[in-house]
């Protein structure tokens, strides 16, 4: 295996790398993707994550050779959609953003809970966001903001 | 530098298996933690790397009569959304890691990888599970319990592959899981328990506990369980004091980072009173 074929917001993408690679420093260092963030990098606090065929995974501990052939979304590339645009009003309303840091991730994690459970519990919210720390809400907003993003996308996913 | 396979079949995983030694790759979730090493380097291995996680092959769940068969590269998510996963396995994995990690990550991994805090190893260590488990040459079954050796240790050869699990499909009238962790989700078990049991008409059927993190593997003595099958289930009530101290001994746990060995074993010996009392 000497490259790595996959699709990256919507782009047939085909790299020449290791592919042992953390897929996380092909996209902050080969593709220039600053979205995705390294917190922990051992796959607990969900600021390197993105979609893959719509799920939400981390990407810290995530082989490059892994996601070949497959549909990675990254927080660059929702951000064009209708459904970011709810999820980002609504977490702009309720204070769901402080420092920034958690958001790439979260706005991810929100988007794989909705893509499986469009009116989702506060019990299913809490643990579709429960691989991602944040340090200054306090998760309370969060909660509210994908409560209120549900609410309001209702019909989108 | 390390070569990478890329199989297009489980024959050429197993072809390459038996010309070199290999790392397995399932989800990498234990291996890239463990061999982390700085941003924008990759990680530092010493054996080819062969990446099955995309082998639609050691995908799957069905259903036989009597067992239920998962592939071994099927990720946890898959598992817990399926209609037919056993109910305690499911409560397993709702706790274990994240939904992030459990989008790639896999039975097999949690059991090759053999860490003594491995979750969902205990579960299937209740469960009766077996595993087959392919080379070049042959195809074997192993009981999950009988392959795990001690922390991090199999009796997994080189040239073996894990390539699905069996779960014997049983309705157990009483089951619980229970994990003590220093966190919700992406926590390690500080201590871990899994029980199962059949209870008819006042006569115990099937009775199996399992303990996980108390001791260099998974605990569960069959030879404890086994003079309560076919009895009153007043008997274990009345033994219960007995029952715990059968299995005291196997309760060995150790203090690290994450716990202390007194903890552990004082919760340990609670959930299993808990357990029969809950009968
Ligand atoms: C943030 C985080 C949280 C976690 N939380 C938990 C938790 O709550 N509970 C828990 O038990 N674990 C937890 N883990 C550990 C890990 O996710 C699990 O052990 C997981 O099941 C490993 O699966 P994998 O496919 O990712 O394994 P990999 O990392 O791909 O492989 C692990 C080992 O298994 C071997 N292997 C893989 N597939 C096969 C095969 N088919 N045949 C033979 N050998 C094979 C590999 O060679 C390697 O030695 C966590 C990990 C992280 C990073
Ligand atoms: S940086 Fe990947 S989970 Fe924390
Ligand atoms: S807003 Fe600062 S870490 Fe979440």
């Amino acid at each position: 295996m000497n490259n790595v074929t996959f699709t990256l917001n919507g782009k047939k993408t085909t790299l020449s790398i290791d592919p042992s690679k953390r897929f996380l420093d092909v996209l902050r260092n080969d593709l220039n993707l600053k979205g995705p963030k390294e917190g922990c990098g051992e796959g607990e606090c969900g600021a390197c994550a993105v979609l893959i065929d719509g799920d939400i995974v981390n990407t810290c501990i995530l082989p490059a050779a892994n996601v070949e052939g497959k549909n990675v979304t990254t927080i660059e590339g929702f951000a064009h959609t209708k459904k970011y645009a709810v999820i980002k009003e609504a977490f702009k309303e309720t204070g769901g953003v402080q420092c920034g840091f958690c958001t790439p991730g979260m706005i991810i994690a929100t988007e794989s809970l909705l893509n499986k459970n469009p009116s989702p519990s506060d019990e299913a919210i809490r643990i579709g966001l429960s691989g991602n720390l944040c340090r200054c809400t306090g998760y309370e907003l969060i909660i509210k903001a994908v409560k209120r993003a549900a609410k309001r996308g209702e019909g989108l996913w | 530098m390390v070569s990478h396979r890329h199989p297009n079949s489980l024959e050429e995983a197993l072809e390459t298996l038996k010309n070199e030694p290999c790392h397995i790759v399932g989800g990498g979730s234990d291996l890239w933690v463990k061999n982390r090493s700085w941003a924008n380097t990759p990680p530092a291995f010493k054996k080819t790397l062969l990446y099955l996680a995309h082998l639609e092959s050691l995908k799957g769940i069905r259903k036989t009569d009597d067992s239920l068969i998962i592939g071994a590269m099927t990720p946890y998510e898959t598992i817990l959304n399926h209609p037919e996963t056993p109910a305690l396995l499911k409560a397993c994995l709702y706790e274990l890691a994240s939904p992030a990690i459990r989008h790639v990550a896999t039975l097999a991994g949690n059991i090759a990888n053999a860490s003594p805090a491995a979750d969902a190893v205990l579960v299937l260590i209740a469960l009766d599970a077996t595993l087959e488990i392919q080379n070049h040459a042959f195809k074997r079954t192993v009981k999950v319990k009988d392959l795990i050796e001690g922390p991090g240790k199999t009796s997994l050869e080189s040239r073996d592959l894990i390539t699905s699990i069996r779960i014997p499909r049983r309705t157990f009238t009483h089951q619980t899981y229970k994990k003590v962790g220093g966190r919700k989700a992406d926590a390690i078990s500080k201590v871990a328990f899994a029980g199962g049991a059949v209870i008819k008409d006042g006569t115990v059927k099937h009775l199996s506990l399992a303990l996980g993190a108390v001791n260099a593997t998974v605990v569960r003595d069959e030879g404890v369980e086994k003079p309560y099958i076919n009895q009153p289930l007043s008997k274990l009530k009345s033994e219960k004091e007995a029952f715990k101290k059968a299995l005291s001994s196997s309760i060995n746990p150790i203090d690290d980072q994450r716990s202390n060995a007194l903890y552990r074993k004082k919760v340990a010996l609670n959930m299993i009173n808990r357990f029969i009392e809950s009968l």
